[in-house]
């Protein structure tokens, strides 16, 4: 990783994913562990700086940190200034001043971490913006299949859901193809982004027709407030048409990956048995992202000399 | 003189030229061989003992040395090898990349773990190796056990069981392979990943 921050996954490129792969090996080492922790980042402070609710996002790179020996402090806009007025490069600028070794940064508008990047001299990780980019999900992701299989090269993933408003869909696009994997979209065409020029995929609507053919099928969470957009009738008709449903799940190959970001929306995106079945990786996806952050955190501040 | 490429493996990339051999296969294998017998005789048999090699040089040296340990004793003894890259005291001083992932299947606490490298010189890797051991348990007693001993401590540290002394300059690489031990220079190649000249010289030595 040259740059000094992980604003999207295209800047890392296959060989900064494959090192952050090689390195998350040693990670995972360390998460088994009786004491899953290690010494490297003692002294150094970590800020998540989130403009957006997450649980899982927050809390695994605050693991992360933690695993590294590094302090975390947090900010969340509920408990702060924010609602007083502050902007977003002020109350970055106030973080930096506090003395702050890496920016982790979720906000709901594209492109807000570069923004940020761009006014504070510490290395920022980029944590999910917009309908952007969400590259350690994508990290993680690569990672998961990676320990299922002995390499994305040829698989053939299929990245089924709301397309249009999804950073994970945007990132595991560019790494998966990156990776030399093959993605199918499968997607109503009203959740498919209006263009789809430059991008690397195929596309298909009759989820039936491609879930034979795929190593890896890649759910999206539907959110219930498309539904008031207008964009699906029903979540019951999304499910109909492209829900992973028990029928639906054995059409997929003996050896296939059933694969969910989270949080889960079982009965609609995904059927509650299915879930649970042997080939889903949901899980391992969980913990393999404390792993692979703890890699993100080292790259960027342990891994080469400070200043 | 022969010029060998070393792993280019990031950040250790670099040519190491090697200037006189101080020991050939033969002066090895006879070290590992009295290195072996007297953790056998310090030891009082192999009871609780186990191998720690440290990643990179001293982990094909410890299968060497449990190999012979077997043929001594006639029993297996277990082995590990650990990767002191989170350990160090200069991270963010220079480069530091993890080179293998650690593996130490086994319990320590109780154990005789004895350390094993290639190379001895600051003693940092040696202290960070002693930080991370009590990651895996709580060893009754660590020793340490090394190819070659090249001075320049810069820790409290010394090995129990030395292969060779071998008195350096600091600017000097010693390059220890399973056939033989070299003492050279390391030419850093123009845009190599190892930086600034001499910022990686002082890491065990062995590179």
């Amino acid at each position: 990783m040259t740059a000094s921050s992980l604003l999207s996954i295209g800047d890392l490129g296959a060989d900064g994913i494959d090192e952050v792969m090689t390195l998350t090996d040693s990670f995972v080492e360390v998460s088994q562990r009786a004491m899953p922790k290690v010494p490297a980042l003692r002294g150094r402070t970590v800020v998540s700086l989130f403009y957006e609710d997450s649980t899982r996002t927050r809390l695994s790179f605050e693991a992360a940190a933690r695993r590294l020996s590094a302090d975390t402090m947090n900010f969340s806009v509920s408990t702060s200034s924010v609602h007083k007025g502050e902007s977003l490069r002020d109350t970055a600028l106030t973080i930096e001043a506090m003395g702050v070794d890496a920016l982790v940064v979720r906000h709901p508008s594209a492109g807000a971490p570069a923004q940020v990047a761009s006014w504070v001299s510490c290395p920022v990780v980029n944590a999910g913006d917009g309908w952007h980019e969400h590259p350690t999900q994508a990290l993680l992701d690569c990672y998961t299949i990676r320990s299922a299989r002995p390499s994305l090269a040829g698989l053939r993933i299929a990245i089924v859901g709301d397309i249009k408003h999804s950073r994970v869909a945007r990132s595991n696009v560019t790494a998966f193809t990156l990776m030399g994997a093959e993605v199918t979209l499968v997607a109503p065409p009203t959740l498919l982004p209006p263009s789809l020029a430059g991008w690397p995929v195929e596309v298909s609507t009759d989820l039936d027709a491609v879930l034979p053919k795929v190593d890896v099928v890649y759910l999206l969470r539907i959110q219930a407030e498309r539904q008031a957009e207008a964009l699906l009738p029903s979540l019951r008709e999304y499910t109909a048409g492209y829900g992973l449903t028990e029928r639906r799940a054995e059409l997929l190959a003996d050896d296939a990956l059933v694969m969910h970001p989270g949080p889960m929306n079982r009965g609609v995106e995904i059927a509650a048995a299915v879930a649970d079945l042997p080939c889903s990786l949901v899980t391992r996806q969980v913990a393999n992202g404390v792993a692979v952050r703890m890699a993100v955190l080292f790259l960027l501040l342990g891994a080469e000399p400070r200043g | 003189m022969a010029e060998r490429e070393r792993a280019a493996t990031p950040p250790y990339g670099g040519v190491f030229s090697a200037r006189a051999q101080v020991m050939d296969a033969a002066d090895l294998r006879r070290a590992v061989t009295r290195i072996a017998h007297e953790i056998v005789e310090r030891n009082h048999g192999l009871d609780d003992v186990a191998l720690v090699g440290l990643q990179t040089g001293g982990v094909p040296l410890s299968r060497r040395l449990a190999a012979e340990l077997a043929a001594i004793e006639g029993r297996e003894v277990p082995v590990g090898s650990l990767d002191v890259a989170f350990y160090r005291d200069d991270i963010g001083l220079r480069p530091v990349m993890p080179q293998a992932v650690t593996d130490v299947p086994f319990d320590l606490s109780g154990r005789v773990v004895v350390l094993v490298d290639d190379v001895l010189f600051t003693g940092r890797t040696v202290r960070a190796a002693l930080e991370g051991l009590t990651h895996h348990g709580r060893p009754k007693a660590v020793q340490l056990a090394v190819m070659v001993d090249r001075g320049h401590r810069e820790l409290p540290i010394r090995a129990d069981y030395v292969g060779k002394n071998l008195p350096t300059g600091c600017e000097e690489v010693v390059d220890v392979r399973d056939d033989g031990v070299d003492v050279g220079v390391k030419l850093v190649a123009p845009g190599a990943g190892g930086g600034k000249p001499g910022a990686t010289g002082r890491t065990g030595g062995g590179r």
